[in-house]
């Protein structure tokens, strides 16, 4: 097997999971200057809330195929998920508007721990799996293996991101969205209410999360209600290192976070040694954090840095 | 008939009062001038009459009813428009963008297509520029595409912010050439400039304000002739 190929393969998939997470960091980034601690648990409330809905319907004599199952599941997670967006920057962010960023900063931390605690007293502190509704296929690509789900996570990923890239280059909504993020107070002497976008904003990036939650639970089996503290940290790392507020920069920070880990996790034991394995994964991305911070602050196609406490 | 009144305005800014008690009015199709020092409170007027910043006491009507403390998203769709100090244009967006976006508010799609074609033969340069960022235009074009952006949302009334600020004198008279293009499209404007000479001589009337509060008012003409006001905004 070639390890170089099944690793990028890996990668590849892990990082468009990351970078439809890291899409809602820098969404909610360029138009408020703020880092949305809680969007994270927002990706674990979308693993959570399609776990549910699986639980519900499978083994229950409903006779629904796997594959319906599972969908009906994404589709209550991305509802549940787009409703929290919005009741979470209406409850905690909006009374903040005119208040010191620092302020926000730490409701989001704070929004962040309440989520968590709400998803465990739900759910409870165990793992949960995911169910083995759908077959899973095994494909011979250049000496490595692609699975049917890691095809379908990156196809997904990559019709949801050229969507929105669509959508904020070129339709009303995406303009009044990139105007806002330039300019509030001009926004609105366009005639554009900037609360709604404000609001728009975080619902589609809460859509994105759910997804990614539903694809990390479904990658791993497994879901929990911290996974999504890691998963956002990782996120955010990405956001950064595309240039936080560049929405194209998350989705190449993203992808390029998810190889990165990829590759060192395959080769740390290798280059160590022996003496690190491929637990070691985490460390990468806030290495490359760490260096991104030092050395390119603005990420890789950020344009300016902003200082703001 | 006044398009707009203010009675007892009032708009105080991080504690501060900036605006004490001012009282002014616009007639429809007039042009009106607002002129004073740097810190006179003039900005602060517009900025209440146009929603960004909510009044602290006082009144406003337009078309006689009133609209104080309504959002300025919520202006523009009843006809008022600002072209703030500064220009504002949005430099990360190209041009057309920007013209575009002018027109949010609107949904007669027509009518904004052809608006557009009007807005860019009254400003060729524009027209050449259109997918160009606009950040990277210079500060007359700058100003003529917040103007342009302005005048997109079909304004009844246009308050101006400075227009000259920092432009060249030949592209002062360009701007204010077109500032009186638009008033004889029937366009009611309210100017506010420190070029109180070239702001008086294209105005029908002006007012003169000083710490918050309108200290002078009467026809363009006779302010002209004034001499405290020659005194000291005309550097006679």
């Amino acid at each position: 097997m070639d390890i170089l190929t099944q690793q990028l393969i890996n990668g590849l998939v892990l990082g468009s999971i990351y970078a439809l997470v890291a899409l809602g960091y820098t969404m909610v980034y360029g138009i408020l200057e703020l880092i949305n601690f809680a969007h994270g648990e927002v990706t674990m409330f979308g693993a959570m809330i399609c776990l549910a809905v699986i639980g519900a319907l499978a083994g229950n004599g409903t006779g629904l195929d796997g594959g319906v199952i599972v969908l009906l599941g994404l589709l209550a997670a991305i509802a549940v998920c787009m409703v929290m967006g919005f009741l979470i920057e209406r409850i905690a962010y909006r009374p903040l508007r005119r208040a010191p960023r620092l302020a926000a900063l730490i409701t989001a931390i704070g929004v962040s721990i309440v989520l968590q605690n709400l998803a465990m007293l739900i759910w409870g502190k165990q793992y949960i799996t995911f169910p083995p509704l759908l077959p899973l296929v095994r494909y011979e690509l250049g000496g490595a293996v692609i699975t049917n789900l890691q095809i379908f996570i990156m196809v997904l990923s990559c019709l949801l991101m050229a969507g929105l890239l669509v959508l904020v280059k070129h339709t009303r909504l995406g303009r009044a969205m990139r105007a806002t993020a330039q300019a509030q107070d001009i926004a609105g002497l366009m005639g554009i209410n900037t609360h709604t976008i404000i609001s728009v904003t975080f619902v589609i990036g809460a859509a994105l999360a759910a997804v990614a939650g539903v694809m990390v639970s479904a990658y791993y089996g497994l879901a929990h209600y911290y996974m999504g503290f890691m998963l956002g940290l990782k996120a955010f790392t990405a956001a950064v290192l595309g240039g936080i507020g560049n929405i194209a920069g998350a989705m190449l920070g993203g992808l390029l976070l998810g190889v990165i880990e990829s590759l060192g996790a395959g080769y740390i034991g290798a280059l160590t040694g022996g003496f690190l394995g491929s637990h070691y994964q985490d460390v990468f991305a806030f290495f490359v954090l760490i260096l991104v911070l030092i050395a390119r602050p603005s990420g890789l196609l950020g344009e300016r840095v902003v200082e703001r406490a | 008939m006044n398009i707009l009144q203010t009675r007892g305005l009032e708009v105080a800014y991080g504690g501060i009062r900036a605006v004490k008690g001012v009282d002014l009015t616009v007639r429809r199709g007039e042009l009106v001038c607002l002129i004073g020092a740097n810190g006179a409170g003039k900005t602060t007027t517009l900025k209440s009459l146009c929603g960004m910043l909510a009044p602290s006491g006082g009144e406003i009507l337009y078309e006689g009813s009133p609209i104080t403390g309504i959002p300025s998203y919520e202006l523009v769709r009843r006809g008022i428009s600002l072209v703030p100090e500064g220009r504002g244009i949005f430099g990360r967006l190209t041009v057309e963008e920007n013209i575009k976006i002018g027109a949010y508010a609107r949904r007669d799609g027509a009518g904004v297509r052809a608006d557009q074609d009007r807005l860019y033969d009254l400003f060729p340069r524009l027209s050449e520029r259109r997918s160009q960022q606009a950040g990277t235009l210079s500060g007359g074009e700058q100003q003529m595409l917040a103007i342009a952006r302005a005048l997109m949302s079909r304004p009844r009334l246009l308050l101006l912010d400075e227009p000259s600020m920092g432009l060249a004198p030949m592209l002062v008279q360009k701007i204010f050439e077109i500032i009186r293009r638009i008033a004889e499209d029937g366009v009611t404007l309210l100017l506010v400039e420190q070029n109180a000479k070239l702001a008086l001589q294209a105005s029908h009337r002006g007012y003169v304000m000083e710490s918050g509060k309108i200290i002078l008012t009467d026809s363009a003409a006779a302010l002209l002739k004034d001499p405290k006001v020659q005194h000291a905004y005309l550097g006679g």
